[in-house]
């Protein structure tokens, strides 16, 4: 991980509300999906960097992309920047979704993105895709009119199965609907979205006797493990704390659902 | 130029270190800062068993500052020694090391494992912490709770002592005055002030614990008064914190009395900030011919 300055190279809006930025740094030589980063505004009023997940990584030309929601003041004022505009980042943070070859070879893979928990996923379909694991990817939206924000992208790199929360567009209801509905064989689940998905999916993965991954999200003051602030309960004692709570930033965001209380 | 300070017998060879909780053991951030350009470092208040701490959320940003309700979640004495403090081992920095417990005999307990660590050279005992309902805060709200326990530290302690004192009381100055009088090393100042806030949709408090501790540029006038207040009122050494940013801050807090000062929350915002400040506080020394960096000391 890295504390510095990035420059703005692209800024988009993908629908309302929902924007996306590309990033020229550094911290992109170590980055993997299902990290994040810590991103500063320039207000000193608000200070905690807003954690962002990753939604594409071009080691190459050293460059991270990242999509967002606005949803408070931090959001808002990174969705006015400008190309060529710099930010105060530090990255790449937590342990990302598990990819090795033992993990994923010959297995069906489904990812489950709900609505901004989709952006994490991109990298990760990519990833996989070229390991020669093409993932099926169930992406969950409020509607068509909304927007179908990475549709496109997801549909280059992964099979892609549509839910909709009003049945505008694929599936009606969630992704799990989804899931049910066109019967998708899963080895494992990788997914991010909001909370009573991602219990839904435990649940989902509990009953069917398959590996789940999950990506979870919690308020956090530092991002780098040092301010306890973002834990999760765990089923174990982790080892790094010594009791049954694991840091979201440090040791996730990204855990096996079987081994978190949520 | 000469940045050192010397705190109870201890040299500090510049006088910014981290508050303790902002900056874990140092591990965190070792591959962002230069750990050993730091006056000393701090650790995340450490008790003699595992803490589970609070419920979450357990953070909130206000107002150029944030509310915390950890609840000093640690790993307990015997991990923080194998770990933290070996780890700690290969700098050159001074180790201060934050004690916390619910009782007497669990503070006296963790002090007296520290007695054979040889690279730590000062112990914090933490009675300020808002956010434990047993303990922590209990010991340092009443002058008469903070003489007991900081006697009773002190007689078991191989190291200097410093009573880190909360700004949740009425005077400040009565109760530096008492962890001096029940033998303390030092003084440290000011630990979080205690906050609200409340989500006006869901009609409910951010943090589960209800209450936290404010941080952050917003309490620092508040904390500067209470170091100028507790240093005219003491003579042993004040470490001075609370919403420290800039070399600029830092200077703040040492006129006011402070003889080494800390950084809180903003390392959150910039994990270069001790070492910016370090830099900072040389450069104001050079351009205003400051020989010593003592000189500044309390001179308001």
């Amino acid at each position: 991980m890295i504390s510095t300055k990035a420059k703005v190279t692209d800024t988009r809006k993908l629908a309302e509300g929902i924007f996306g930025l590309t990033l020229s740094t550094k911290a992109a030589i170590e980055a993997k999906s299902g990290q994040f980063i810590m991103v500063n505004t320039k207000s000193e009023a608000h200070l905690l960097g807003r954690p962002i997940s990753i939604c594409d990584i071009d080691k190459e030309n050293e460059s991270l992309s990242i999509v967002w929601r606005n949803v408070g003041y931090g959001t808002k004022e990174l969705s006015t920047l400008k190309e060529g505009e710099e930010v105060d980042i530090i990255g790449p943070l937590g342990n990302g979704f598990p990819t090795d070859e033992e993990l994923i070879k010959g297995k069906s893979i489904t990812l489950l993105g709900g609505g901004i928990g989709a952006p994490p996923l991109y990298a990760l379909a990519k990833e996989l895709s070229s390991k020669g694991v093409k993932p099926v990817v169930i992406l969950g939206y409020r509607s068509e009119s909304a927007g179908l924000f990475l549709k496109d992208e997801f549909e280059r790199t992964a099979d892609v199965i549509i839910a909709t929360d009003d049945g505008s567009a694929g599936v009606k209801g969630t992704v799990i609907d989804a899931l049910k509905e066109h019967d998708v064989k899963s080895d494992i689940i990788m997914a991010c979205g909001p909370m009573p998905m991602l219990k839904g999916i435990k649940n989902y993965a509990q009953e069917k006797g398959i590996d789940a991954y999950i990506s979870l999200e919690e308020r956090m003051a530092c991002g780098v493990g040092a301010c306890l602030g973002c834990v999760v309960k765990t089923t174990h004692k982790d080892h790094h704390s010594q009791v049954n709570n694991a840091r979201i930033c440090t040791e996730g965001p990204v855990f096996e659902a079987k081994e978190v209380e949520i | 130029m000469n940045t050192q300070v010397d705190i109870c017998g201890i040299t500090l060879k510049n006088p910014v270190m981290n508050a303790s909780g902002t900056f874990g053991s140092g591990m965190e951030y070792a591959s962002m800062v230069d750990l050993n350009r730091l006056g000393a470092i701090v650790t995340k208040g450490v008790a003699n068993k595992p803490w589970e701490g609070n419920p979450t959320p357990r953070v909130t940003e206000t107002p150029s500052g944030m509310l915390n309700a950890i609840g000093l979640q640690n790993p307990g004495i015997d991990t923080f020694i194998e770990r933290d403090l070996e780890f700690l081992k290969s700098y050159d920095t001074k180790v201060i090391v934050n004690v916390c417990g619910h009782s007497e005999d669990e503070y006296v307990e963790v002090v007296e494992r520290l007695g054979d660590c040889d690279n730590v050279s000062m112990l914090e005992i933490n009675v300020s912490c808002p956010n434990v309902h047993e303990g922590g805060i209990a010991f340092g709200t009443q002058p008469e709770a903070l003489e007991k326990i900081t006697k009773a530290v002190k007689k078991k302690a191989r190291q200097k002592i410093i009573m880190k004192l909360s700004p949740n009381v009425t005077s400040i100055a009565e109760m530096a005055k008492a962890a001096e009088s029940a033998g303390a090393d030092a003084i440290s100042l000011i630990n979080t002030i205690t906050g609200m806030k409340i989500d006006i949709r869901k009609r409910s408090f951010v943090l589960a614990n209800r209450t936290g501790g404010l941080s952050g540029p917003a309490i620092r006038p508040v904390a500067v008064r209470m170091v100028y207040e507790a240093s005219k009122a003491v003579k042993i050494p004040v470490i001075g914190m609370g919403g420290i940013a800039t070399a600029e801050d830092a200077i703040e807090f040492m006129m006011a009395g402070a003889s080494a000062v800390a950084v809180g929350m903003y390392n959150f915002h910039s994990p270069t900030a001790m070492t910016d400040v370090i830099d900072g506080i040389e450069k104001f020394m050079a351009e205003n011919k400051i020989q010593n960096i003592q000189d500044i000391i309390g001179v308001v």
